[in-house]
């Protein structure tokens, strides 16, 4: 190539194209290490990687394609490859070398993407992945004959074990060497393009291989008609039991360490606003990005467990048909399921769905899961005003009452997907293909790797902003001040600034328009404080009432009922106020964390706007239809 | 080798769709009912006329199904291949 001699002062670009479960994220991370940058393609939710071949002596810049059967573009992911394949994308310099991967056990599916790209007369590379896996079935395949037959450089690589890796390393830095491709016989239809590559295969002696028996032996159980959703059921109860119990006693631990710095540094700090700042501004910022944490961690180890094994495919297999009713797939099941712990690493769990547009559906809606930070504001709500009785001797009132928020919560969030199908992500839905891998041994420190990335990810991607509104709200909360009254209680003083706050002005502020929804400026402040997180809208009741500590849980739940409007003379609080606000926690969007991960995940932040707008009409409109049914059939 | 692809027989002659294929039996693809095409993405994933395929299995709800074709397995949904028709071999995989 007549380049090369400008190639000398930029870094070489090549990038990897192949099908999903080709093996091209594994090699992408043997090529590059952790230097990768994840990122997103402006405007689309697919997600760019990019890093530095390591051990290099050039600076090579590898670039990991999505994932893609085809070249010619019809879904969001298969436009990008074309269009950088091309060099027709904004802000990508064009490519000096393709690196085609191919699984090696499905040559005869892979060679027709090689072919395509061929095509394209640009310096192309095949690398053959899994190699391992073909001998162990009883196949061969010879890469230098390969080579032979199509002109190019081939080479046969066991990513995950660094197998082969080093020829791959030194042909990378110079992609003007690598050798042309063959004439090869025009191929205008799928049917010629495969009929070449039968013949290639016979010429290299792929035969097909055997079965991979041992898979197929346990797919005969777990995916057993009963069997297999039985053990669905169970894999699926113990993820949602992993991230609700496991990861509580870290969450408290991290919650408490924080507490407790926060309560040393009030008696080591003089008392002041500049105190208040650190304790409860950046101490309590801080310890609300890290409390995600052990969820995050609890999460992502078992995903990619199920992945590493081979059971997450299956998984999205089996559950494929019910989760298609409402136009997601397979695969949104899982994330969907860890939103009932915390929507954050659910959103992130998304990831794991290929197809963009089912993926946006998944994220818009995973709000609508009832996340555990909605738990302590209804236990709050329901125990204070729900009777303690039992409906038919059996059944509670209260926990049924809980039961149906939960309910509420998941069909919205289906009927959501369903209607953002027909509506806003209408249009072809992203063709579904599915592979069940070989089911394989996981490998502790491939596993202890990826958890680590997700968790930077979080801490990098989200934890900044979440420490930035945190300090914010703390703001509106804290200013402006009360005037200092030595004569005052802590408990009331604490209420005195609370109420000369600008949090208290905007309570007042948008009192008019919560009014009809039977909510006063109090509860106003709450859903302002609860932006935070929804369960701080308890800290700040009990704030307002003046309760001497937040976990006074009785003395909060005594003082709600005593509440008594002075204008009116009637009470503040009652069933169909508690049942109301319940259900606005149930639509809305009062989570700012969510909303900073939603728009990191999204690439945007259209899209976290739509859903709080959305979010917010809904829990209005249910709010008040709620408050209205409730007091006409309750006669309040 | 099996499955090449070359042109099958006329596809007027004992086709049926291949959602009506029992699972395990091996059946060539038909040529598509006149006026229609294979799916273009079909087509790229190797389902063209004359290759071999068999159903392995379908999903615990009945859908997707997973087929063996071209010597590898993938999983597609009912709807996306239920235009497909195809000549059944006589022998049992």
């Amino acid at each position: 190539m007549s380049a090369a001699v400008e190639l000398v002062d930029r870094p070489v670009r090549v990038a990897l194209v192949g099908s999903p479960n080709a093996g091209k994220t594994t090699l992408f991370n043997a090529l590059t290490g952790s230097s990768a940058r994840v990122g997103n393609y402006p405007g689309v939710t697919v997600e760019r990687r990019e890093g530095s071949l390591r051990n290099a002596e050039r600076a090579v810049r590898v670039l990991d394609l999505p994932g893609t059967y085809s070249v010619v573009g019809e879904t969001a992911d298969e436009q990008i490859v074309e269009k950088v394949l091309a060099g027709r994308l904004a802000g990508e310099p064009e490519l000096d070398g393709i690196v085609a991967v191919v699984d090696a056990t499905t040559l005869r599916r892979g060679l027709g993407l090689v072919r395509e790209l061929l095509k394209r007369g640009r310096p192309t590379a095949l690398v053959l992945t899994m190699i391992d896996e073909v001998r162990a079935r009883g196949g061969k395949i010879e890469p230098a004959r390969l080579s032979q037959l199509l002109g190019i450089p081939v080479l046969g690589v066991v990513g995950h074990r660094g197998v082969g890796m080093d020829p791959l390393f030194r042909i990378l830095q110079e992609p003007w060497r690598w050798s042309k491709p063959v004439a090869l016989p025009p191929a205008d239809d799928a049917a010629a393009r495969f009929a070449w590559v039968d013949e290639v295969c016979r010429k290299v002696g792929a035969e097909d291989l055997e079965p991979d028996t041992r898979s197929d032996r346990i797919d005969r159980v777990l995916l057993h008609p009963i069997a297999g959703i039985a053990v669905f059921g169970l894999v699926m109860l113990l993820l949602f039991q992993s991230i609700f119990t496991w990861a509580v006693p870290a969450m408290n631990a991290i919650d408490a360490s924080f507490g407790e710095l926060a309560r040393v540094s009030r008696a080591v700090l003089p008392a002041g606003w500049l105190t208040d700042l650190w304790t409860d501004g950046v101490l309590a910022g801080v310890g609300s990005v890290l409390v995600f944490l052990p969820q995050i961690a609890i999460l992502f180890a078992f995903i990619h467990l199920l992945q590493d094994v081979g059971y997450m495919a299956r998984a999205a297999f089996v559950v494929d048909r019910v989760m298609g009713w409402v136009g997601l797939q397979g695969r949104s099941f899982v994330p969907l399921l860890s939103c009932y712990a915390c929507a954050v690493p659910g959103i992130m769990a998304a990831r794991t769905i290929q197809s963009p547009r089912e993926r946006l559906a998944t994220i818009l809606v995973s709000p609508f899961m009832t996340c555990s930070a909605r738990l302590p504001v209804y236990t709050l709500l329901i125990a204070a005003f729900v009777p303690h009785t039992t409906l038919f001797g059996v059944v509670g009132l209260q926990g049924l009452v809980l039961f149906g928020l939960y309910a509420l919560g998941a069909a919205t969030a289906l009927a959501s997907a369903a209607l953002l199908g027909s509506t806003l992500l209408r249009g072809t839905p992203s063709t579904f293909y599915m592979e069940l891998p070989p089911y394989r041994w996981p490998t502790a420190r491939l596993l202890g790797r990826q958890i680590w990335h997700s968790a930077r990810a979080f801490l990098k991607r989200a934890g900044t902003m979440i420490l930035a509104t945190s300090i914010v709200l703390f703001g509106l909360l804290s200013f402006p001040r009360a005037p200092a009254d030595p004569a005052r209680s802590p408990a009331d003083s604490a209420r005195a600034n609370l109420e000369a706050s600008a949090a208290a002005q905007l309570g007042h502020a948008i009192e008019p328009a919560i009014a009809p929804l039977g909510f006063d400026w109090k509860i106003g402040v709450g859903l302002i404080a609860s932006l935070a997180a929804r369960e701080v809208i308890v800290a700040t009741l009990a704030q307002t009432y003046a309760v001497e500590s937040k976990d006074d849980f009785n003395g909060l739940r005594d003082a709600l009922r005593a509440d008594v409007d002075p204008r009116t003379g009637r009470a503040v609080f009652n069933l169909p106020v508690a049942l109301a606000l319940c259900v606005f926690f149930v639509f809305a969007l009062q989570c700012t964390s969510t909303v900073v991960v939603m728009a990191r995940e999204t690439g945007s932040w259209r899209w976290p706007a739509l859903a709080f707008s959305y979010m917010l009409a809904l829990a209005w409109l249910g709010s008040f239809v709620t408050y209205r049914v409730a007091s006409a059939v309750l006669g309040t | 080798m099996q499955g090449e692809a070359t042109s099958g027989p006329a596809s007027a002659s004992g086709a049926i769709p291949l959602l009506a294929l029992a699972v395990g039996l091996t059946a060539r693809i038909a040529e598509p009912a006149p006026g229609t095409e294979i799916p273009r993405r079909l087509a790229d994933l190797g389902f063209v006329p004359g290759t071999e395929l068999f159903i392995v299995r379908r999903a615990p709800f009945g859908d997707p199904i997973e087929l063996e074709i071209r010597g590898y397995r993938l999983c597609l949904r009912a709807e996306q291949i239920e235009s497909l028709r195809v000549l059944p071999a006589a022998r049992e995989k």
